[in-house]
């Protein structure tokens, strides 16, 4: 039983990165719709300079600086040449795909770094919670920090409550001189670094090595794990927990329901229609002003003016 | 309409001449030499007639898709869900081809038919998730192609499998009336009653679009839903018909993909037609007219750097890389060109 | 410690907004700044809060010039302003909103924020629930919280957009009593507004503008006739006006109660003759065009019914009744009649009679050219529309109505059009009442109100003030009733 929740949250690590940066992203206004290819090409270069470096390290410094690149791109069409960011988005996750494919090509099969393990001494030995939690690498312990800090930052910084207004009212957070754009490039940007950390997790840590479906499905599934989670940093985490004790689940159903594995990803899908839908119909609206502690659980709502440009006048 | 197409036309060619040059410096850098690697390209998919053949085979449902996608754009929709109408359509194809039994030309026909039904309805159900669902179309449609993907895989591996093992390689073999009829020319089968569905998508959607009242409607609703809720028009009724129409052009890819080409269902039926065919919109602007030329130099480019893996040992993915490269040359460079035009129009009508 | 606005000068395109602005105001005052529509106003004060950038001109305060090139900068110099709709972040708490952007340690202390809001509010005379959201307060709460946000941040200057719409008689009066308080802490605020009675009521100082331009600066009190004609303009003879033609009762609305937003219509009670023109009279926001959309059908009606020659509309869509003969215009013309994109070949398409599924092209191309020759539109059938300048739209929108029409709605039909366009459009407008048209339209414009309206319908702050034949009044009288008062 340990030994598979433990299994769930390390394998779920990379998600909860890709998530998490993808949350920031959108918190402040602006979809990266590119992940699907993020995810690919930055678990692609992370692998080969990990390679060629010697050091799963130098590895997760390069995922990092193609995740953020990648959003860059987003960040100045949408925001300086105006052009949507479903349509940016798109056409980088197909380019970032294909490019990925193409450099990686010579890798695959290749042995390469790996993130070593690293028990934490004493805290391992605690019963139960040990093994679950403190008996990893630093990737994984890494992601209990990005979920950690990623919503302290929210709701416990001035920072992260203009990061909130922004994504909510860009005009509101501009009249009380908020630098609208300048933070949203910044916060579109660290997500990407963050989906690029993600993709390295997969390629130097969960899954090891590089193949063109390392990653398959997983940057469409963090998008709706984002919805699904109401854009709020915990319960987005707690999602990405959730499908991978799905993936644990399918794979021990094998043998019952062949097949099950590849149909089980598809699940978000459906809840995050579903969360689509009840959000649109107010029902979590009214639930919030009915119970206000509960409201900061209960809020599924978009942030305010995400996907939109913001133009001063 | 002129002064439109001149304004997308020069920045266009420049993002292009940009962009074959960035596909230069990538092939280098992969080590190959670059005008042998985009010979062998061209040679790859228009070197024979089997190859034409193949080439044709992949650029009508690519046709017909991006043919869809201009109807649901017209209306200002992001149908992202269109890879799960091709799907769809490919299903109700399947299932006509398996449970139908009748003559070739009937079996065909009721083929394209049902591949047809099954993705406009597949689609309507996204546009009622907008419009009656507030659930935006672009992550309806994620949600929902991947739902398709989910019912293709379980009907190969489920209730359609193949006789003793399921396997994910595909269905069993669909009876021969089912095949969508080739014509024998210069030693090769050419899928002549393809690329006719093709063209004509491509051409009804032109004329949908340029010779009705419902297209110049469609535009109007897509252009600005609130001067066409003034002018009187129904913007939820039109923009389900779009997705109806765009849907129903998805899924008869779809039938084209399976019984035209893979003669079974497979899971990854619907070949990504439905997202290049994004790709092939973006760069065509938006418009009918061409991108039946534009699909045409996709499929020659991807289908044509097969042979890149063969001869130079150079990944084939290198095509999408250089149509991924242009399109996104070509949507910033019209972007930026456009931006500079608007702030010489700001400063030119300020007076002091 | 006197602000000072030194010769501001901005521009939009060929539309001088502010053209060389001087006005000082001193603290501890109370200053109002009158003027209707497009007198400047807004523009002046988004220059003065940072949004924009004066083109020429200076920006003193206590001595010092300020640099103000956002409203970041604005926020700096002490400088606060209160829109007209307060910009509160509707999802968020009170507290929240109250924190939001406030300087201080990157770790947020909300319990200390909640102390500092509950102090703040209690010096003013406020009270809120810090952990309800914003969207469950009034606009009246709304501006309170922002006000008591303003000063916290220590606001030295109080700038106050039209802060008056949309709140009851109760929160108006605390607002005034805690303008009064500040003024005397040494604030300087300043009250935008059109309401002659409440700057009458409020102000020390007045600044009138009109046209970009100031037209008069005064202590109170001033007569109210004085400050009426500075804000519109000595009334030049009134030109002759057309013969009414209004006929039989052909639209009746009996006791219809509108509620939206701001607007609070109850129990209005009109028949329109056919051929009758009603002009809607009010400034911006005061009802008018929430009243042209339920007749319209837009808006729903509350209370009452609309009938239309014998035929019972209060339920109809706007497509039956579009069906019916109603029309409308709203003001945006690009926003809200055009499509931009399409030409106007593309347009007369559009509202082409016909129901053929098949579009006559080479009838458009007739058509379009035959609007284009009736109604003078400088433009050809493959022009975009956002080419065409404001007047040929307008003509454009005129081709695109249908022949029969029992009721035409118009909101502002002559806005920023040159006078040679305006008549014209007046004159195909007026054409229609021959067949029975009967036209309702809203102006800023009181000239164009007195000219071509058979009866005025004036608004004030969300309602109906009075319905008045505009042979028996003038533009004083108008003035006055726009600013809320009568003239005595």
């Amino acid at each position: 039983m340990e030994a598979t929740i433990s299994s769930i949250i390390a394998a779920a690590a990379p998600l909860v990165y890709a998530t998490m940066g993808e949350t920031i992203s959108e918190k402040s206004g602006v979809i990266n719709l590119s992940l699907e290819g993020s995810l690919r090409l930055s678990a692609m270069t992370g692998f080969v300079v990990a390679f060629w470096a010697d050091t799963a390290f130098a590895g997760f410094v390069a995922a990092a600086a193609v995740g953020a690149l990648i959003a860059a791109i987003i960040a100045y069409g949408n925001i300086k040449l105006k052009i949507n960011q479903i349509a940016i988005g798109f056409i980088l996750a197909l380019l970032a795909i294909d490019l990925a494919s193409f450099f990686g090509d010579s890798f695959v099969g290749v042995r390469g770094e790996q993130v070593p393990p690293l028990p934490i001494p004493l805290l391992e030995d605690i019963p139960f919670f040990g093994k679950v939690l403190f008996d990893h690498n630093l990737v994984v312990y890494g992601s209990f920090v990005a979920i950690a800090v990623t919503s302290w930052y929210f709701y416990r910084t001035r920072g992260g409550l203009n990061l909130q207004g922004i994504g909510e009212r860009p005009e509101g957070a501009f009249a009380r001189g908020v630098p609208v754009n300048l933070l949203r490039t910044v916060y579109t940007v660290l997500g990407g670094a963050m989906v690029g950390i993600a993709g390295a997790s997969y390629s130097l840590d969960v899954k090891l090595g590089w193949r063109e479906t390392l990653t398959l499905n997983l940057g469409w599934i963090a998008l709706a794990i984002v919805i699904f989670g109401g854009w709020h940093p915990v319960r987005v985490a707690l999602g990405c927990y959730l499908f991978g004790a799905l993936q644990i689940a399918a794979f021990h159903l094998q043998d019952v329901f062949p097949g099950i594995a590849q149909v089980l990803p598809i699940a978000p899908f459906p809840l995050m229609i579903l969360a689509l839908v009840l959000v649109s119909a107010g029902w979590f609206l009214a639930l919030g002003e009915r119970f206000p502690k509960l409201r900061g659980w209960l809020v599924l709502q978009p942030p305010g003016a995400i996907g939109t440009i913001f133009e001063r006048e | 309409m002129t002064a439109r197409s001149t304004n997308r036309f020069v920045p266009t060619v420049v993002a292009l001449a940009y962009a074959l040059l960035v596909a230069m410096v990538l092939l280098a850098l992969a080590g190959a030499p670059p005008i042998e690697a985009l010979l062998r390209i061209v040679d790859g998919s228009l070197g024979s007639w089997d190859r034409v053949a193949a080439t044709l085979l992949a650029w009508s449902p690519l046709v017909l898709a991006s043919a869809g996608l201009v109807v649901t754009f017209a209306a200002g929709m992001w149908n992202i869900g269109v890879e799960g109408q091709i799907i769809m359509g490919a299903i109700a194809a399947s299932w006509v081809a398996r449970e139908v039994s009748a003559d070739a030309a009937i079996l065909v026909l009721a083929t394209i038919v049902a591949g047809a039904v099954g993705g406009a309805l597949w689609a309507l159900l996204a546009g009622v998730l907008r419009t009656h669902g507030g659930v935006n179309e672009i992550f309806g449609g994620l949600g929902l192609d991947f739902l398709a993907a989910g019912i293709a895989i379980y009907l190969v591996i489920g209730p359609w499998k193949r006789q003793g093992v399921a396997s994910t390689s595909g269905t069993e073999i669909f009876p021969d009336a089912s095949f969508m009829p080739t014509m024998e020319l210069f030693g090769a089968d050419i899928p002549i009653v393809a690329v006719t569905l093709a063209i004509l998508g491509t051409v009804g959607v032109y004329f949908l679009l340029r010779g009705t009242r419902f297209g110049l409607r469609l535009k109007a609703v897509g252009r600005s839903p609130r001067s066409a809720f003034i002018i009187g028009i129904p913007n939820n009724a039109y923009i389900l018909s779009a997705f109806l129409v765009g849907g129903a052009l998805a899924g008869v890819a779809g039938t084209v993909q399976v019984t035209g080409f893979h003669h079974k269902l497979v899971p990854a039926i619907s070949g990504g037609y439905g997202f290049l065919g994004i790709l092939v919109v973006l760069l065509a602007g938006f418009s009918a007219k061409w991108i039946g030329p534009i699909a045409l130099f996709f499929i020659v480019v991807s289908a044509g750097s097969t042979q890149l893996e063969l001869r130079l040992d150079l990944d084939s993915s290198f095509g999408g890389v250089l149509l991924g490269v242009i399109v996104l040359f070509v949507v910033f460079g019209t972007a930026f060109s456009q931006q500079r035009a608007k702030r010489r129009a700001d400063t030119a009508g300020a007076e002091p | 410690m006197a602000l000072e606005l030194r010769d501001i000068h901005k521009h939009f395109g060929p539309v001088r907004a502010n053209d060389g602005v001087t006005l000082t105001v001193e603290p501890g005052t109370l200053h109002g700044l009158l003027g209707e529509n497009g007198a400047g106003k807004s523009t002046l004060m988004k220059v003065l809060s940072g949004f924009i950038e004066a083109d020429a001109g200076e920006v003193v305060l206590d001595g010092d010039a300020l640099a103000l090139r956002s409203p970041a900068d604005a926020i700096a110099s002490g400088i606060g302003m209160l829109h007209q709709d307060p910009l509160v972040f509707l999802p968020f708490s009170v507290l929240d909103n109250f924190l939001l952007a406030s300087p201080g340690a990157a770790r947020l202390n909300r319990n200390e924020g909640r102390a500092e809001l509950e102090r703040m509010s209690a010096e003013l005379g406020f009270s809120f629930d810090p952990s309800r959201t914003a969207r469950s307060l009034t606009v009246g709460e709304r501006q309170q919280l922002e006000i008591t946000r303003l000063l916290w941040l220590g606001a030295k200057v109080l700038i106050l957009d039209e802060p008056t719409t949309g709140i009851s008689e109760i929160q108006r009066e605390q607002l005034f009593d805690t303008l009064r308080r500040l003024a005397r802490d040494g604030l300087i605020v300043i009250f935008v507004s059109h309401k002659l009675e409440e700057v009458e009521d409020l102000c020390e100082s007045v600044t009138v503008m009109r046209s970009g331009k100031v037209v008069g600066e005064a202590d109170m009190p001033v007569p109210a006739a004085q400050l009426v004609e500075m804000m519109f303009g000595r009334m030049i003879e009134e030109p002759d006006r057309p013969l009414s033609l209004a006929g039989p009762v052909a639209i009746t609305l009996d006791s219809i109660d509108v509620r939206q937003g701001t607007t609070d219509i109850s129990g209005l009670t009109l028949e329109v003759g056919a051929g009758e023109v009603i002009g809607l009279a009010g400034l911006e926001g005061s009802g008018q065009r929430t009243f042209l959309e339920a007749l319209a059908g837009i808006v729903s009606v509350d209370g009452g019914t609309i009938t239309m020659e014998g035929t019972d509309l209060t339920k109809r869509s706007y497509r039956d009744r579009l069906a019916a003969g109603v029309h409308y215009l709203p003001a945006g013309r690009l926003e809200e009649g055009l499509v931009e994109g399409l030409t106007i070949e593309e347009h007369v398409a559009l509202t082409m009679p016909g129901q053929d599924f098949f579009l006559d092209w080479d009838a458009a191309e007739r058509n379009s050219a035959a609007s284009i020759d009736t109604y003078s539109i400088r433009g050809r059938p493959d022009s975009p529309a956002e080419s065409l300048s404001g007047g040929n739209q307008q003509r454009l929108l005129l081709a695109m109505m249908p022949d029969e029409l029992r009721l035409l709605l118009m909101e502002h039909p002559t806005r920023g059009l040159d006078i040679e366009s305006a008549d014209y459009v007046w004159t195909r407008i007026l054409d229609r009442r021959p067949d029975g048209t009967a036209i309702v339209f809203a102006s800023a414009d009181i000239d164009e109100l007195l000219r071509y309206a058979d009866r005025i319908i004036v608004f004030f702050s969300g309602s109906v003030l009075r319905v008045l034949g505009a042979p028996e009044t003038d533009g004083e009288a108008l003035g006055y009733l726009i600013g809320g008062t009568e003239r005595t």
